[in-house]
């Protein structure tokens, strides 16, 4: 028998749902107004006649974004960046975090005391600026002229997905690395036959983080990528937002469709893709939250 | 029996013989003793592959994160274009002075920036912080797992966005009014509320006959405000900074309360209801007590990293007209030291306020210990 209500949590539940309601449509609100606004036409958007739902719909503003070859090339800026840079953060951390796993390891505390500073103190930013200048000089005498390879190599380092590996790899029982060491496995072969795959839910959520923080990285590739043409798609939107947002510059604006239009489409272009990745990734989201390095 | 005396040492009792003989890992330890870097070396060169592994990673650690420490040097040397920063010549402490006690404009500006910093962050501990221990008490009370999952999902969605994205949309809806174009629609909704919440007030005075109300005004944001960008005004900086921050992370941060309250079991409900709990008393009782553990732990870490700020979204929301209220450590240094000149005065800004933030992250981390007996690195 199911027992009947008690009008407190009645009224407490009918609460909860209705401001869940109100927060989860102002969450989305913001969204669906892009999307409008992108395809409204001009009137429509700059005498403020949009609020929810599109009016006079065009795609002229989709159009422009499309026919602009350095949207395109800002995209695949960002990819080079995410892809490489993930895989070149992930290659270092795992083999680093495989050898701080090791109790064997010789001044293992100290090489942990290095990685947990780091989290700690940062130097801040103009020493860094004035450090990545001093890479690029070196990149550029060594033949690397892409500033892409400096962004690549040296940024997106983070302690905590070390930290977050090594707890994984020291989680691996040490009978199935004696076994493997038994029937002839040499270091390397231990790591990639053993440990990875018994992590590969822990590397899932790191490399998720990485590729989130290169895909989102903004301020360093602005300062340090000097060519225009070698933008990531984060430096496009913001410059183009500069420009757009500038009333003096718009003063002159006569296209069929909204300035504001430009601006919208460009912010639903560039969360389009990571809404149709989303639910591949949503679990090792939800558990990278979990993991969170909390360490008994 | 020669050496009985130094038995204890290192010598081994036999019983079947009833003798001493010599520890033969003793041998190894005194050899460890005497040459003990010899005895490094070695254990290396056994496992050299291992130490290979970590080479990559240390390099990447020293060349980029703890060479700029190095350039720190910067803050107690005179500039110079041309030589490296080792070999400048040393100024003191005269930059810390001309932060702290200069008394010109710099000066001002820094102490502004150190109270901008920490306000910021702050507010985010009072509003932001409690937002998703409410959500994911709300999230509790949906009963219907699809319903449930619909929310959730909806207001983890603004995670998702970078911070220039984010930053964006912000821009775009709170902007100003223009030749061409309209006010940002947030703004808009603003100033048209007001203008309902009046018309319904008088309709109410009329209908009740009271004249007090029949007059009365009501405006959430009044249209010149509004029409001027709420974003170059320094009084609304700060609350767009904590809405907007509500917005994208209070879903998202609600996961791992929620976590935290699924895992309590339904006997522990059951046998609060038999005991008479209302819902006050079972959150009282009940739900409290399960995630304050939770609590604890991320309110300390808040609280270490509260001078540890951002840097990007307030670089990306701020401009001149807002400094009053938006300029941090951060912004201060890069204006001074990447955009501006003034590179040692900058380094030892941020010098000040980074250590100021390691102590308080250190401190938070050895309190966590003590309340938990969780360490968080």
């Amino acid at each position: 028998m199911k027992r009947k209500l008690e009008i407190s949590e009645l009224i407490f539940r009918i609460i909860s749902c209705t401001l869940l309601t109100i927060f989860a449509i102002a969450c989305l609100y913001p969204f669906l107004y892009a999307v409008s606004a992108s395809v409204s036409g001009k009137h429509a958007v700059e005498y403020g006649e949009v609020v929810l739902l599109p009016k006079d719909i065009q795609f002229e503003a989709f159009a422009r974004m499309f026919n602009d070859n350095m949207f395109w090339n800002s995209y695949s800026n960002t990819l080079f960046l995410t892809v490489y840079g993930t895989v070149w953060s992930l290659v270092y951390s795992i083999l680093g975090a495989y050898a701080l796993s090791k109790k064997r390891l010789l001044f293992r505390k100290t090489f942990n005391f290095i990685l947990v500073f780091t989290m700690w103190f940062s130097a801040g930013l103009v020493p860094q600026y004035l450090n990545y200048l001093a890479t690029k000089e070196v990149f550029n005498a060594v033949g690397i002229t892409d500033d892409k390879w400096l962004v690549v190599i040296a940024m997106g380092m983070a302690a905590m997905n070390i930290i977050l590996l090594r707890n994984a790899f020291e989680g691996v029982p040490s009978e199935i690395e004696e076994a493997a060491i038994v029937d002839g496995a040499t270091e390397f072969q231990v790591l990639s036959k053993v440990y990875i795959p018994m992590s590969k839910s822990t590397i899932a959520t790191v490399s998720l983080f990485f590729a989130i923080s290169r895909w989102n990285g903004y301020f360093w590739a602005r300062q340090m990528i000097s060519n225009k043409n070698e933008h990531p798609l984060q430096v496009f939107i913001r410059l183009k937002l500069e420009e757009f947002t500038d009333p003096e510059a718009m003063a002159g604006w006569n296209e069929v469709y909204a300035s504001d239009s430009v601006i919208y489409a460009l912010i639903v272009c560039s969360i389009v893709p990571i809404l149709i990745i989303y639910p591949f990734i949503q679990k090792y989201f939800a558990k990278g939250v979990n993991v969170g390095g909390v360490k008994e | 029996m020669k050496g009985k005396a130094k038995a204890a040492d290192y010598l081994l009792y036999d019983p079947a013989s009833g003798t001493y003989r010599e520890d033969p890992e003793q041998a190894v330890r005194d050899d460890v003793e005497k040459h003990y870097w010899l005895h490094v070396g070695r254990t290396i060169l056994k496992d050299w592959r291992l130490y290979v592994m970590l080479v990559p990673m240390l390099l990447v650690f020293l060349f980029w994160r703890y060479l700029p420490m190095y350039e720190l040097l910067g803050a107690f040397k005179v500039p110079d274009e041309v030589l490296p920063v080792a070999q400048q010549d040393f100024s003191g402490f005269s930059y810390f002075k001309e932060l702290l006690v200069g008394g010109q404009q710099v000066s001002t500006d820094f102490w502004r920036a150190l109270r901008n910093t920490f306000l910021l962050s702050f507010y985010g501990l009072c509003f932001g912080f409690p937002m998703p221990i409410i959500l994911a008490l709300f999230f509790n009370e949906v009963r219907s797992n699809i319903g449930r999952s619909a929310l959730q999902v909806m207001t983890y969605l603004p995670k998702f966005m970078s911070t220039v994205v984010m930053t964006s949309l912000v821009t775009m809806l709170v902007k100003q009014q223009s030749l061409t174009t309209n006010m940002g629609i947030i703004s808009q909704l603003l100033v048209d509320m007001g203008h309902i919440v009046t018309q319904l007030l008088s309709g109410l005075g009329d209908w009740l006959n009271i004249a007090s109300l029949q007059n009365v005004t009501v405006t959430f944001l009044s249209q010149e405000t509004a029409a001027a960008g709420l974003l170059n005004n320094p009084d609304f900086f700060r609350g767009i900074y904590q809405i907007s921050g509500i917005w994208e992370g209070a879903g998202y941060d609600s996961i791992v309360f929620f976590a935290a309250i699924i895992a309590i079991s339904p006997t522990s409900y059951e046998a609060a209801q038999i005991d008479g709990a209302g819902k006050m008393a079972q959150m009282r009782y009940v739900v409290l007590p399960s995630i304050i553990s939770t609590i604890v732990i991320m309110l300390i870490t808040r609280i270490g990293s509260l001078l540890n700020i951002g840097y990007e979204k307030v670089l990306l929301l701020y401009n001149d007209k807002t400094y009053v209220t938006a300029d941090v450590v951060s912004t201060f240094a890069q204006r001074h030291g990447i955009e501006g000149t003034r590179k040692g005065l900058a380094s030892a800004a941020e010098m000040m306020n980074n250590v100021i933030g390691m102590m308080l992250v250190i401190g938070a981390n050895k309190i966590a210990q003590k309340a938990s007996n969780v360490s968080l690195y």
